[in-house]
């Protein structure tokens, strides 16, 4: 399944003045894994993501992308090399309708020159991203302004706008947050099978222990900044030290 | 779904009527629908910036630019085709848009607007200070010619006149052409969620160029049409009560249909006129309880009252 590395970090840190919010990271994902970070609130798990796909700079380290060095590239331009995200807090055009805000991420991620140019609600725009829409099950909203639609659907919308473009790395940035407890393995059933024929390398953070078994096959667990442990679903979240610091003592 | 686009439609009948008017409009009130129009292009520009939540408070510098490029050609180059000297007015602009627009791409809200505001500023002061274009006095622009020929002053006003309609049209249907295009509904996107902008691959600061450009080449446009309509040019079309009055069409339009700000600035220019010849000392009031009764009553311009009297019929 898995294969060549896809992301290398070598040795990030990133101090916001005296806090240190990633601390000697070191960590390689290889192509198609899909692999969960896990982490108490300010564990640095966003801050790792925001560091990857350039929205904040690192201190220190590397991060490689099939070989290419994204420090000091803006997100605009990883994005376009194919690493994607999906946010905590939905990221939409409110005042857009649900169609029109996936119509804008497939538009932009048209690489063709002069492509901004072309109309955004041709026919078959339109169409594939109605497709996209039933896909993620949320094709009853489409006309609906994104301000107004339920926040499942927002967040589901969000992460069908980060993958309107063929990415080749995905993060989810808690895809489940905010979403019912009875309704969270529905939706990441749905983005997981939106997911899978893509062959994208997918990682994403999340809260959820039963979510994190049943689709994270590797395990990043974050602590104070820095990994605590890395590895199969099952030996982390067996991991002593990370029952001690992330996912309490409910289990043992 | 939103209602069938008739824009087309509408702008094909407008063109046509104006047209037609042309030919019975008395003087004073041609020369008031070129102005108009011509304020009305502007206006549409900053509509397409208004849509990412951005004003410029210094478009007056475009349109002064457009007017200063038509005179100085007239002056220097003995330039009078009134089509070449239109398209010299946008060019003018254009280039001094497409290099501003590299600092304006950069800043938002409060800051934009000031920034616009500091560079007409800075243009007008320029001109003031210089004695070989008159002046605080500016300078006369010679009459335009039409393909190398001389008319009579009538025939020149009303082959002026079609013109304008013309390029408004045409100012019109362009940007209404932008605003269906990926890179045009980008403005409302960007104004909602720049930072999602960014993570799809694109960069904020470059639609916010783009339409800098655009508003600037409308305005120099604009700009030269009213230097050749009024025969005249001087500082003050740069000054910040210029741009003021632009913004306040503007507002006065609504952003919600291209055809909006030629409607707004057809209403300011009728209020503008009575209102001078009514009521001279207090006109300004007049102007000033409109725009509050706008903001207050239909904060999405005149056009919304049209579109909420369509919507109930």
């Amino acid at each position: 399944m898995t294969g060549s590395p896809v992301l290398e970090v070598r040795r990030l840190t990133k101090l916001f003045d005296q806090v240190v919010a990633a601390r000697d990271i070191d960590v390689t994902i290889a192509t198609e894994e899909v692999v969960s970070i896990i982490g108490a609130n300010g564990a640095g798990k966003t801050t790792f993501v925001n560091l990857v796909t350039g929205y904040t700079h690192p201190s220190g380290g590397s991060i490689r992308f099939r070989g290419q060095e994204l420090v000091g590239l803006p997100p605009r331009e990883i994005t376009r090399l194919g690493v994607c995200r999906s946010f905590q807090m939905p990221q939409v055009f409110s005042t857009m309708s649900v169609l029109e805000n996936l119509m804008i991420a497939h538009g932009l991620s048209d690489r063709g020159r002069g492509a901004g140019l072309s109309a955004l609600a041709s026919r078959d725009r339109v169409e594939a991203c109605a497709e996209l829409l039933s896909v993620y099950r949320i094709e009853a909203y489409r006309d609906r302004p994104a301000a107004l639609v339920p926040q499942g659907v927002r967040k589901l919308l969000d992460i069908a706008m980060a993958t309107a473009r063929e990415a080749t790395l995905l993060f989810l940035d808690e895809p489940t947050s905010g979403i019912a407890t009875e309704e969270k393995f529905a939706v990441m059933d749905i983005v997981m099978a939106a997911l899978a024929e893509r062959k994208a390398t997918v990682v994403f953070i999340e809260h959820d222990i039963d979510i994190v078994e049943r689709y994270g096959r590797r395990v990043l667990a974050f602590h104070e900044g820095g990994i605590l442990a890395d590895g199969p679903a099952a030996d982390v979240l067996g991991d002593a030290r990370v029952r001690e610091h992330v996912t309490g003592r409910r289990r043992a | 779904m939103p209602a069938r686009d008739r824009t087309g439609a509408a702008l094909a009948g407008a063109f046509v009527v104006f047209v037609a008017a042309g030919f019975f409009l008395p003087s004073w009130a041609v020369s008031l629908v070129i102005l108009s129009l011509a304020r009305g292009i502007v206006a549409l520009g900053l509509v397409v910036q208004f849509r990412s939540g951005l004003v410029s408070f210094g478009q007056a510098l475009f349109f002064a630019i457009g007017g200063y490029a038509v005179g100085l050609a007239g002056l220097k180059l003995r330039l009078t085709d009134m089509i070449v000297l239109t398209v010299i007015g946008v060019a003018a602009a254009t280039l001094l848009g497409a290099g501003l627009g590299f600092l304006m791409r950069r800043y938002r809200e409060i800051f934009f607007a000031m920034l616009s505001l500091g560079f007409s500023m800075l243009f007008y002061g320029l001109l003031v200070k210089t004695e070989t274009l008159g002046s605080t006095d500016g300078f006369n622009v010679p009459a335009p010619t039409i393909f190398g020929a001389r008319l009579s002053a009538l025939a020149t006003r009303t082959l002026l006149y079609d013109l304008t309609v013309a390029a408004a049209a045409g100012a019109a249907l362009a940007v209404h052409w932008y605003l269906g295009t990926i890179l045009g509904r980008l403005d409302t996107a960007l104004r909602d969620n720049e930072v999602r902008v960014e993570y799809l691959g694109y960069a904020p600061g470059r639609v916010i160029h783009v339409q800098y450009v655009l508003g600037a080449a409308l305005a120099g446009g604009a700009g030269a049409l009213t230097a050749m309509a009024v025969g005249h040019i001087d500082p003050s079309m740069a000054y910040w009560t210029t741009s003021g009055e632009l913004v306040f069409v503007t507002i006065l339009s609504g952003t919600g249909s291209v055809l909006a700000p030629f409607l707004g600035s057809l209403v300011f220019g009728l209020l503008q006129t009575y209102a001078l010849q009514y009521a001279p000392s207090v006109w300004q009031m007049i102007l000033g309880v409109a725009l509050l009764a706008i903001i207050l009553h239909l904060p999405g311009g005149l056009w919304s009252a049209l579109e909420r009297n369509r919507a109930r019929a």
